[in-house]
This record gives structure tokens, sequence and C-alpha cells, in this order.
């Protein structure tokens, strides 16, 4: 039986349900690691019709690199950090690129970055990536694997700055046990693109907690992808995201329950202001026969600060068994409660405090899931800069 | 002395029929040291007076005025009433999540006060002001009025009066949805805040029973949007026994 769940974009607090079944199953969509199997897309395609096609600066049309990205890797001793050709046996095995963006990224790259975490090793410290544009105008493509082995345990940031085009696949291979924690943050300048394909492999009773967090860029489309190798693994896919004036924002997360007794949770939480502020959120979970036992939930909601924004969320549920522990959704977009600001202003507090702190309330559950409190801190001061901006 | 002061007011809702009349010349004057009750049947326009007294943006004042010691109340924002010395217990207190309870007291404490409280005497006021509220330590840590049960957001409230010591409190139905322990709590929690003999209270209430532990001055029968009769605290006792029947009709005298 395939059972499927989408409601309509939402532009209000109100939650309703049609039942539209998605065009092809999750479980047929094609996949390459060669950007020649793909056809370009024209924007019409589902998973392209949300994205501005004109913005994606040719990636999507084999734009050839013109620069390349710096990535600086900040790792304690127990963590390993190479840089292997494209040739590296290795690479690839944590998911395989699933359009023609991604597939061109895995194309074209001539050097990737590997970090290992050793087996039973346990990161004293987080690992800080730093991966800066390749500067205005121009194109570059790169390629990140990381691997946590059995019983290893570690925090990896994902910090993304500067300008220009960019294109990656980013692998997260967790074995057995494995304990992964990332955040990847999108913090680009106003000119920036940068399109990124996150494939995650999680093994037996492995638990990776991932963060997306988009602050900048003109256009940012990020696509986690999480799909279990062996029993028991556990996902968490948290994004908090704030565009302002003309920026687009993407994120479309999947999780792919193939296995017995996995756990999903995705909560994805974005704030809009200004003319154009445009995002994105789909989240699709597909339950496979075999996946017995599955407990998943995934939530977004938007917060409208001003008028000219525009928030899209679409959940696509699609169970094949009827063998599962739970699964649901919830998806709302809304603009200020006037009561809350109310209740708040008749405590004497005034207007733009009082939505000031709506909006970090509102954030407050992710900010929380966020276990580096330098990364905590600086999101919280990027929040509180944005909220400033607009005099919010 | 703080007088609050209310003369032919007048208040409006939109409605999908357009602009609908709730209050029709509410002539009101409450005195620092004074209780006053307003009593009435439900749909009279108690809430809304008190709405209005607060600034809710849904209602719209069509003609009349509000002063509080001589100052236009209704020129004043929300927030600006609230640092002026007005203070609503709300019948439905809002949630507003991921905004802890102690948090949220001390932004509207140093609102009010001009300046942020010492952080050491703070707490300690805030400790036990909750104790004698009955108010278990773990709720300043939670979200505002999240989860809270309908008891625990009424102290919730009488919390923010002994804290924020406004000039004037409106308490709205602040007895609805309590049991017997709860009400005797919140209303010794607002006799305190009265003994100062610096504040005046109007207290909203559609039943008797709050006015045994909290005692008016004045009563003020409520009905079609205006105060109709007015007396003492004896005049509660005649509501008691006979209801509001003889000022709205069976009708609206609901229970």
């Amino acid at each position: 039986m395939t059972a499927s769940a989408q409601p309509a974009v939402q532009r209000d607090k109100s939650h309703s349900h049609g039942a539209v079944v998605p065009e092809s199953s999750r479980a047929e969509w094609f996949t390459s690691y060669d950007v020649g199997a793909f056809e370009v897309p024209s924007g019409r395609e589902e998973i392209w019709r949300f994205t501005p096609m004109k913005r994606l600066a040719g990636l999507h049309t084999g734009a050839a690199a013109t620069g390349s990205v710096s990535v600086v890797v900040d790792a304690p001793a127990e963590v390993t950090a190479e840089s292997v050709p494209r040739t590296d046996p290795r690479l690839g095995a944590g998911g395989v690129p699933a359009d023609r963006v991604a597939a061109q990224a895995y194309s074209s790259f001539t050097e990737a970055t590997v970090l290992t975490v050793a087996a039973e090793v346990r990161s004293p410290a987080p690992v800080l990536v730093t991966v800066t544009g390749p500067g205005a105008g121009k194109v570059a493509y790169g390629h990140l694997q990381i691997r946590a082995e059995l019983y290893s345990e570690a925090v990896v940031v994902l910090d993304h700055r500067g300008s220009g085009v960019y294109a990656d696949n980013v692998e997260f291979v967790l074995a057995d046990g494995a304990k992964l924690t990332v955040v990847s943050i999108q913090d680009w300048a106003d000119d920036a693109v940068h399109v990124s394909a996150q494939h995650a492999r999680i093994g037996r009773d492995a638990l990776l907690r991932h963060t997306v967090v988009t602050l900048g860029g003109d256009l940012v489309r990020v696509s986690p992808t999480a799909a279990f190798a062996d029993r028991g693994g556990e996902v968490e896919l948290n994004g908090l995201y704030f565009a302002d004036a003309g920026q687009h924002f993407e994120h479309r997360t999947f999780v792919d329950h193939a296995v017995p007794n996995c756990t999903s949770n995705v909560v994805y939480k974005g704030a809009l202001q200004g003319e154009g502020a445009h995002t994105v959120w789909i989240g699709d979970v597909l339950i496979r026969a075999a996946a017995e036992g599955t407990q998943t939930y995934e939530l977004n909601r938007n917060l409208l600060l001003t008028d000219g924004s525009r928030a899209d969320s679409v959940p696509n549920l699609e169970i094949e068994t009827g063998e599962i522990a739970g699964a649901g959704h919830a998806s709302a977009t809304g603009r200020f409660d006037d009561e809350q600001l109310f209740y708040l202003q008749a405590r004497g507090i005034p207007e733009d405090q009082a939505r000031r702190l709506v909006v970090r309330g509102f954030f407050h559950e992710l900010l929380m899931k966020i276990q580096v409190p330098e990364v905590r801190e600086r999101l919280e001061a990027a929040i509180e800069a944005e909220l400033e901006a607009v005099g919010v | 002395m703080a007088t609050l002061e209310i003369k032919d007011l007048h208040v409006s809702v939109a409605t999908d029929d357009g602009a609908k009349e709730i209050l029709s010349g509410v002539d009101l004057t409450v005195r620092a040291g004074e209780t006053h009750a307003i009593m009435g049947p439900n749909g009279s326009g108690k809430s809304t007076l008190s709405y209005a007294v607060a600034g809710h943006p849904k209602y719209e004042v069509t003609s009349g005025s509000i002063t509080l010691d001589g100052e236009d109340v209704l020129a004043m924002s929300v927030d600006e009433r609230a640092r002026a010395g007005l203070f609503l217990a709300m019948q439905y207190p809002v949630e507003v999540p991921g905004v802890s309870t102690s948090n949220f007291l001390r932004t509207a404490a140093t609102a009010v006060r001009g300046e942020a409280p010492k952080l050491r005497t703070w707490v300690k006021e805030v400790k036990e002001s909750m104790k004698e509220l009955d108010m278990d330590p773990a709720f300043a840590e939670r979200s505002v009025n999240e989860g809270f049960s309908g008891g625990e957001k009424k102290r919730h409230e009488i919390l923010q009066l002994a804290l924020l010591n406004p000039k004037i409190a409106i308490l709205d139905e602040t007895d609805s949805g309590l049991d017997v322990d709860a009400l005797r709590v919140v209303s010794d929690g607002v006799n305190r805040f009265k003994a100062s003999g610096e504040a005046g209270v109007l207290l909203i209430t559609h039943y008797t029973r709050i006015l045994r532990h909290i005692k008016p001055d004045f009563v003020h029968v409520f009905a079609g949007g205006r105060i109709v009769e007015s007396g003492g605290p004896e005049l509660a006792d005649v509501l008691e026994a006979e209801g509001y029947v003889k000022y709205a009709g069976a009708e609206a005298a609901g229970v």
C-alpha cells in the first residue's frame, strides 16, 4: 500500500490536508554520479519548480569551473584530514547524486577533502571546516566526505562563507554505533550561489544530528538526504533559516527508511523579511515495505515578518508498510501572533523588543539543539543582527 | 494619588457585518485605594472594557476618553499604558513558546521600572512572590504560559501584578476556572497588592464568590455595554440573590 499526504502550500496558520499522490514515488527517483545521465532541467520539473533557474549561474547547464574554493580544516589530532584525488575508492559511499547540479559537482571536482574519525575515537573538540567561495563571478565545484568509524563520536562544523558560485556534494558515512553531529552554516555574501547535496549513510545503531543554518547568499539550495544501512539508526535533520529581501533559500530533506526500527525527526524553522524573500522547504520521507517499526516525524514552521515575503512548505510522507511505530508531519506558515505581541506589550515591553522576544522564542528550540556553544552564540548574534537590520 | 477616569466611552469591534458597538457610554472613576467590582451577565461588554483600557488592537474607541492622572491613555501605545501604571490580569493569558518565564518577567520589570532590577535582589524578589502564590520555582524556566493549567496561568498573572506593582490593576475574570484553594491563593495575592492603599483595583467578574475574598468598596452592574447601577458592597448581595434578570432581561441573564 502506498499512502501519501501532500498538503498544499500554506500561507496562513491553518493546516489542511489534501491527499495528492506525488508524480513519482521517491523510491523511483533516478540517481547517478554522471552529469551526462541527467537531462538539463527546464525549471518546470517537480524538483526544480521552486528554484529561480536564471540565478543558478549555469550550474544546471554545465558551467565549467573557473575558480576553486578554499577549504581549511581545523581539527584535533584525533581526527585525520586528507586531500585526495577524485579516484579515491572511498568516495561516493555516502550517497549518489539525485539531480543534475549534484551530478555536475560530482563529475567536476578535482580534489576531495576526507575527514576520518577512527574507530572508538571521541573527538575532544569540534572539527571546524571553513569553505570560502571562489570569489565573485567565479564557479567552483567541491567534494567533502566525513567518515565516522565504528563507535566513534565527533562534532563537525561546516562554515560556508565568501562570494561566487559553488556546487558540492558532502558525504557523511557513519559506521555502526557512530555518533556524528554536523552543523552546516551557509553565511555567504549577498552575491553567492550555493547548491549543496548532503548525503548520509547511517550504520546500525548509529546517530546523526544534522543541522543546516542558512543566513546569507543570493540563492542557497541544500538537499540533505539520510539513508539507513541497518537497524537501530537514528537521524535528526534540523534547519534554521533567515531570508532577507530578494534571497532564495531552499531546503529539501529526504529520509529513506529502507530497513526496520530506525528513527527520524525533521525540524526546519525559518523567518522571512523583505520584498522577494523566498524560502522553500520540501520534506520527503519514504518508509519502504521492509522498514517495519519506523518512527518518523517532520515539522516545518515559517514566520513571515513583513509583507512581500513568501514561504513554500511541502511535506511528503510515503508509507509502504502499516507496521510502523509512528509517522507524522506538520507545516505552518504565519505572521506574528498579534495576541502574543499584545500580551508582552501589556506588560510594558516595547513593541520592537516584544517582536524580538517572539522571534528568539520561535528559534529557541532549534538553537538549544546546537551543542557547540560558540556556534550557538554566533547564531544568536546573527539572528539579533537580522532583526536589528529591519528594526523588527 | 492615582486616578483612572473613564468618560462616556464607546467602543466597537470590526465584524463581517461592519463595526459593532460593544460599549455604549461607560463612565467610571477608580482612585488609588479603592476596589471596584464590575459585575454583569456574559456578553455585557465587561471584558471589552478591560481590553479597551489596555489598548488591544481589536477594539476601537469611537468616542469618549480614558485618562490616568489626567494623561490621555488613548494616545498611548499598549506598552506605554503598562509603563504608565496600568495592568490587566487577563482572563486568557497568552502562551509565548520559547520565551522563558524568568526572562519574560525580568524584561517586563525592566521596562516598567525603567531600569534593570539588580540581579541579586531580583532573584530573591521573584522567589518570594512565587512562594506567596504557592508556585513551583521550576515555573521560571518554562516557556511563558505554555502548558500551564488554568490555575497556574492565573497565579502567573497575579505574580506579574506583584512584581510590576501598577497604579491601577484590572482583573478580568481572574476567578474563573479556579478551585477553592487557588481562589484563596490568588485573592490573597490581590489583597497584598491592595494593602499599600496606593493602588486602585477594578475587579471584573460574573460571580460573587471572589468578592467574599476581595472586599469591594463599590459594585457596578454592567449590562448592554454600560454601567446600569452602582452601589456599595451590599449590591453584590442583591445580585447574588436575584441574578441579573432585572438588568438584562431573562435572555441575557445566563448563568
